[in-house]
Order: C-alpha cells, then structure tokens, then sequence
C-alpha cells in the first residue's frame, strides 16, 4: 500500500467520499487494478472491461503522463503519485 | 389609474442540460464537463421541438454570433459578450489561383472582436454560462489566444480572470492578457502541463475554467463559424474547409455546425468535407487521420506554432473521425512552410495571421499539391487569430526597411533600385 492514487472528485462517489487512496503494483495496471478490487464502483470508470484504459481518461505517475511511459505498464514504486485525469483540453 | 403596457421582463439566463458523449447517461445543468458515472465528456442537450428561425429571421438580427441563439446552449437572453462574433468572408482570388481551386475565401476571424481571435466565440459562451451560474472567477489553460479571449471578456464582465499558460509564450500573447488586469500565470512545461493543472485546479477551486469545468458549454461557440460561412456565401455550404488544430474541438464543431444547419434546412446539397492543418512538429491528430483507427498518440511538442502545440489534444480522436467522415484529410507543415503561409496570405489577400494561420495555408498548399483539393472545389480557410500576436515568428523572415535621412534624393535612389513590379 504505497502508491498514493489522486482522483477528480466526480469520482469520490465511489470510495466514500475519499479523492486520495493508497494502491499497491509493480506497474500502473497492477495498481488500477488493485484499486478496482477495493472499491468495485472504481473498477470500471478507470479502465474498460479489456481492463485497458479508456482514450478520455488520462493517468499519470509523478506528473508524467503515462503514454509516453508504456500506458498501464508503466512501472511504479513505493513513494509513487498516480494522478487520475479526465480529457479536457483546448488551447 | 391607466394601464401601462409592460413589456414581458426577459427570461433569466439558464444553461441547457447535459448528455454524456460515451454512456449518454443525462445531467443537470452545472459547471461541469466529465460524466461522473464513466467520465466521458458531456454535451448539452437542446430540445428538438424548440422553433427554429428561418434564413429571413436570422439575417434580419445583429451581426453577431448570437443571431444562432437556438444553436447555443443557453435559454433566455444573454447578457454579456454580445457582440463578438460574425466576421467578415473574405474572397480571396489570388490565393484561389496559388491553390488552383475554383474559388477560396477566408473566414477572417483574425478581426474578432473584442481579442482578435476565434477564442472570443467560445468565451462569449462560456461567460454567459458563468453568468448563468453564478460564478463570479473565470479562467483557463491556453496557449495565449484563449488567454487574450478569457481575460478581455472576463474585465468587461466584471469578473475575476485566472489565466495559466506554458512559460515560453510569445511576448504578444502575454501582454495581451496581463493588460486586462488578469491573474496571468505562466506554468514551467507544456500546454498538456498547464492542461492537466487547469483539470485539478477547477477541481479544488470550483471556479469556471472555460475549457475545462465549462468546456461543454464552452465549445459549442465554435459551430458558429460554420453557421457564419454558410449565411455568407449565400446560405450554402463550401465544397471543403480547411481548420487549424490544436485540441482538434474546432474540426469536430464545424461538422457539427454545418450539420445542425443541413438538418433545419437552412442549406442544402453536400456537407463540406473537412480538411485538419497542423504543425509538423506538433501533428499528432494528422498522425491519426494518416494512420485510421481512434487510439491517438501523444507527442511532445517542438513548433514555433505555439498556439497549436497540444501533444495530447482530447479532442483528437473527435476531429480525425470527422475528417474522415466527411471525406476530407490532415497534413502537417514545417516551421519554414508556415512562416511562408503567412506571408502567402498577407500578400495574397492583405490578412495577416498568427503562426495558425500559416499553418492552414500551407497545410492547404501541401492539400493542393497533393490532389485532395480539385479544380472545381470551392474552399474556406478557417483563419483563426492575428498575426500582431506572434511577430516573433515571421520577422526574421521579412526585409529590414531601408531608413533614410529626410532627402527626395534617398528616395528616388530606392525607388530606381525596387524591382519594378
């Protein structure tokens, strides 16, 4: 339980209200993972029933975002900060 | 005690409900652009049944982009904002002829008033929908036009603006919006950087950050340059129309415009196809469109093209689906080719734009030279922002003017040297 885990705060809904939990993993799967076991009404808003991520939901670990890093195989450690983030954009 | 006829008060503001893109799952009217069931984004809902103007009715409102009101997604009349929008078509027959197409115009939104570009048309949305809402501080991510556009609507306003941009923005685009009095801060990193704080900061703020909290509302102002091209060319559309892209929304609401108005019968006959313009060194919606599929690929940007540097635009996949749909296509353009666009277009219609615009042109050349614009299309140039926002960029490209001491003598010695014309 060392991967802190940001959510936006539509999806506090479904952790009771919690917007920062803990998840354990080697990669960024495992963690989403891991937080889809906890809390089943997570599970599926993070990651479609392939268990990849959805194109409008971007992730990213200490600020980087995982596409450049492999998508959920991007490898996570202790002390990591996986931050959930729907696609919004527009210049 | 005798009558007074009183005149029906206007109705209060009210911004439409919302409908989620992916699962359609219906919400209320509220700041907010993510589905909290599947976090898809959200679109309004407009009421099928509501009457519609007709072409009459329309031409005969002010010349603004609220003459489409019933396109927009607010009930009641706005307030602020209300007259940005319905810029000048121009003809433009020697860029007609440098594309050997049968006809061009651009759709010069570099006069937009009051920011000098495209931004002003979703911001007057988005301001109404704060107004609607109750929200007293705006805001935004931007790569500068937004910026301009946030912090000039939200002074005249009255509201509070706080504006993020990447570090490294063109001098013109940052005193272009600190002159409004806005709170301007610029983010070490990307646009996607500045993007992705915006999402969090809009998150614990609860402010109306137009692209982000207020997107669905927000984006539905860009359908009103397809709305504003087909009531100028004669209530029809183009044959083709050729957009910048950064977030890739403009490319997706001008298939929706153009749509929404083959549907009320306001123009018949073909849909345009769409053609995407992006910087080679930021392409990533080209990319998708040349590849097929839906998965985009994000890239780190590397353009002087800033207004166009969005590596990871979520409106990506939208924008290449509808290219494709409508039988269009995408190409990209170096730095050089764009610097080149600018000049083409000041010289060959007198319109000088920023970097976007020279991307569009040159992306409309390469589309030429390559055979998806024909002989007999007819094309609009989608011309987004003012080229006095990023001199920067062509300067270095244009001839040092002669100086001279205040003699008839120095200038008749230039004009013998000019190459006549």
């Amino acid at each position: 339980m060392s991967i802190t885990v940001n959510l936006p705060s539509v999806l506090a809904a479904h952790t009771g209200g919690a917007r920062t939990i803990e998840a354990a993993g080697r990669t960024l799967g495992e963690a989403v993972a891991d937080v889809a076991a906890r809390f089943p009404a997570l599970g599926p808003r993070l990651r479609d029933e392939a268990g990849k991520p959805y194109p409008f939901v971007n992730f990213y670990v200490n600020d980087e975002d995982v596409r450049f890093r492999g998508g959920f195989a991007a490898p996570v450690q202790d002390g990591d900060e996986v931050t959930v983030i729907p696609a919004i954009a527009g210049g | 005690m005798p009558h007074a006829s009183v005149a029906a008060p206007p109705l209060a503001l009210t911004a439409r409900p919302l409908r989620c893109r992916h699962c359609g799952t219906e919400h209320a009217p509220a700041p907010v652009a993510i589905c909290e069931q599947c976090l898809g984004p959200l679109d309004p809902i407009y009421d099928p049944d509501r009457p519609l103007p007709d072409r009459e009715t329309i031409a005969g409102r002010p010349a603004s982009l609220w003459r489409y009101k019933e396109w927009l997604p607010l009930d009641g009349e706005p307030t602020l904002s209300l007259d940005t929008g319905y810029t000048p078509l121009v003809d433009a027959p020697a860029l007609a002829r440098r594309l050997d197409v049968a006809r061009a115009w651009v759709k010069n939104d570099t006069v937009s008033h009051p920011s000098l570009s495209f931004k002003d048309r979703v911001v007057a949305v988005a301001i109404n929908a704060a107004a609607a809402f109750g929200i007293d501080t705006v805001g935004c991510a931007s790569t500068g036009n937004l910026a301009n556009a946030v912090a000039a609507h939200a002074a005249r306003a009255g509201l509070t603006a706080w504006i993020f941009v990447p570090e490294a923005l063109e001098a013109g685009k940052i005193v272009g919006t600190s002159v409004y009095g806005s709170r301007l801060v610029r983010v070490r990193g990307t646009y996607d950087d500045v993007n992705r704080l915006c999402a969090q900061v809009a998150d614990r703020f609860g402010w109306g950050i137009v692209n982000v909290n207020l997107r669905s509302y927000y984006g539905e102002g860009s359908k009103t340059v397809a709305y504003e091209i087909a009531e100028q060319l004669g209530w029809r559309s183009p044959s083709a129309v050729v957009a910048p892209m950064a977030g890739g929304s403009l490319l997706t609401k001008l298939h929706k415009g153009f749509g929404e108005f083959f549907a009320a019968g306001l123009i018949t006959g073909d849909a345009p196809r769409l053609y995407g313009a992006q910087a080679a060194g930021c392409a990533p919606i080209v990319r998708l469109v040349e590849r097929g599929g839906s998965e985009l690929e994000p890239e780190l940007p590397h353009t002087i093209c800033r207004s166009l540097a969005i590596g990871s635009p979520a409106d990506g996949a939208f924008a290449a689906r509808a290219i494709r749909e409508t039988g269009g296509w995408a190409a990209a353009v170096t730095d050089e080719q764009l610097v080149a666009g600018i000049r083409f277009l000041a010289e060959d219609v007198g319109v000088f734009a920023e970097t976007a615009g020279g991307v569009t042109v040159a992306a409309a050349l390469a589309l030429a030279r390559a055979g998806r614009l024909g002989r007999a299309d007819e094309v609009v140039l989608c011309i987004t922002g003012h080229g006095l926002k990023t001199v920067e960029a062509v300067r270095p490209a244009l001839a040092e003017a002669p100086v001279i001491a205040p003699r008839l003598r120095e200038v008749s010695t230039l004009v013998e040297q000019s190459p006549s014309a």
